[in-house]
């Protein structure tokens, strides 16, 4: 057996190295080859922060609690709701009495496993965003002093606190920790694509599985060249081509923390991930639909100007399209319903 | 022409070359989404040859203080290099996958 097991482990080191190479890749179920696209339950944590359940029952709380907002009436749950696919069903969020802002709200879903956070990856983790939008005056708008004088005052928050960070004072820290780690506990990893590459051969219908393949194929669908990896996201930034970056005075995007020309109307990479359940796609909401994520893609993108040079127009057949359509709708994890916390008084 | 100005260009032609000839070249390369070297320790002058060895494009840049460039981006098969002329330590990424870093310490 032991040979056995060792050969195994060689096979998965060897099959994770050249995997951007479609010739290694089996299209069985729960081949060694396809292990790449396998996400662990637990998403990465910093030390110090261990999502414990105390700080994910506080974190929750925090989540949908509207008294974090200036107006009372907004909480990280209104953008970011599970109800929408734990964004807002909106093209671009609505903030502080609805003013409507530049960019979409983005998942929360499986956005842990991300090495950087917002669409211009200017955060560089959960915990060092979770303060931003009660900050941002077009968003929550919350005046952090009062905030953190009314939480020091609440018996019930005092209680959580203490028992989530013993010994820390509540503050903008604490707070922030608590709502990172109950962020990462919205993790999709149990698509019927989950099944099937581990082992459930009837978990994808043929079709699905020849969508994987278009998927992954660079002279296809070309989506793995940015979407790879087990959350479907290279963590990358790149300028996809969208009409909104025509217009006058557009959104840079990246540019604005790495001030290099290639990274001009460059936006993250989103996970795909329960796609189903987000549209309108794009950071600036632009598309309704998978079937017209599709044609973009097909097309190369709209706008050429400083497009990515990792986007190409596609040669795909009516079938590829539909299958391409089908596997996206196989990533979504089974809907489930999500049981609200008790607010502390 | 006097000799001092043939002194003069003679000097001028080989500065260049000998400069290069004193000069190492490094050759750091792109490959699944990573640098294949996380640290490397040059001299003044040596030269870091990139090759990108994935199938799609990467870029290359930094904007540490010891040495500022952006080499913009490449397919898979080509090389860029850079010579370093500063002492200092230069962070160099990839502009479209911040997860490949490396750092090139010159001495
Ligand atoms: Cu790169």
């Amino acid at each position: 057996m032991k040979p056995f097991i060792i050969s195994c482990c060689f096979l998965l080191i060897s099959f994770n190295i050249s995997a951007q190479d479609m010739s290694n890749l089996v299209f069985e179920a729960g081949h060694p080859s396809l292990s790449e696209w396998i996400l662990p339950d637990q998403p990465p944590y910093p030390e110090g922060n261990k999502p414990t359940p105390p700080r994910v029952t506080l974190g929750k709380a925090l989540f949908f609690d509207p008294r974090l907002s200036g107006d009372g009436n907004m909480s990280c749950a209104t953008c970011h709701n599970p109800l929408m696919g734990w964004s807002d069903g909106l093209p671009t969020a609505r903030g502080f009495q609805s003013k409507v802002l530049d960019r979409a709200t983005p998942v929360i879903t499986n956005t842990a496993y991300n090495n950087l956070q917002m669409w211009d990856g200017r955060k560089k983790s959960l915990e060092d965003q979770a303060m931003g939008p009660m900050e941002a005056t077009v968003e929550m708008n919350m005046n952090i002093k009062s905030l953190f004088e009314w939480l020091n005052s609440n018996e019930e928050y005092k209680a959580m606190f203490a028992k989530a960070y013993p010994g820390e004072p509540i503050a903008a820290a604490s707070l922030s920790k608590a709502i990172a780690s109950f962020e990462r506990t919205v993790v999709s990893n149990n698509s019927r694509f989950d099944r099937w590459i581990k082992g459930d051969a009837s978990a994808l219908s043929k079709a699905e599985i020849e969508g994987f393949k278009v998927f992954v194929d660079p002279d296809k669908g070309n989506c793995a060249v940015c979407h790879s990896g087990n959350n479907f996201t290279d963590d990358g930034f790149h300028n996809i081509g969208l009409i909104s970056f025509g217009k006058e005075n557009p959104d840079l995007g990246r540019y604005a923390e790495v001030p290099l020309k290639l990274m001009k109307g460059a936006f993250k990479t989103p996970t795909i991930r329960d796609i189903e359940y987000s549209a309108p796609y794009f950071h600036d909401g632009s598309v309704a639909t998978l079937k017209e994520l599709i044609d973009f893609y097909e097309r190369g993108g709209d706008v050429k100007t400083n497009l990515s040079p990792n986007l190409k127009k596609l040669t795909l057949s009516k079938t590829d399209k539909e299958n391409l359509e089908l596997f996206l709708l196989s990533l979504s994890s089974p809907k489930k319903a999500f049981l609200l916390p008790i607010l502390p008084k | 022409m006097t000799k001092n100005t043939m002194i003069g260009l003679l000097f001028c032609t080989l500065s260049p070359l000998s400069l290069l000839a004193w000069g190492e070249t490094y050759e750091v390369g792109q490959k699944n989404k990573s640098f294949t070297k996380d640290k490397l320790t040059i001299k003044v002058g040596d030269t870091v040859s990139f090759k990108n060895e994935d199938t799609f494009f990467h870029n290359v840049y930094s904007l540490s203080d010891a040495k500022f460039f952006d080499l913009g981006s490449f397919p898979k098969g080509e090389s860029r290099e850079v010579v370093f002329d500063t002492k200092g330590t230069v962070e160099v990424e990839c502009a479209i996958h911040p997860t490949m870093k490396m750092t090139i310490e010159v001495q």
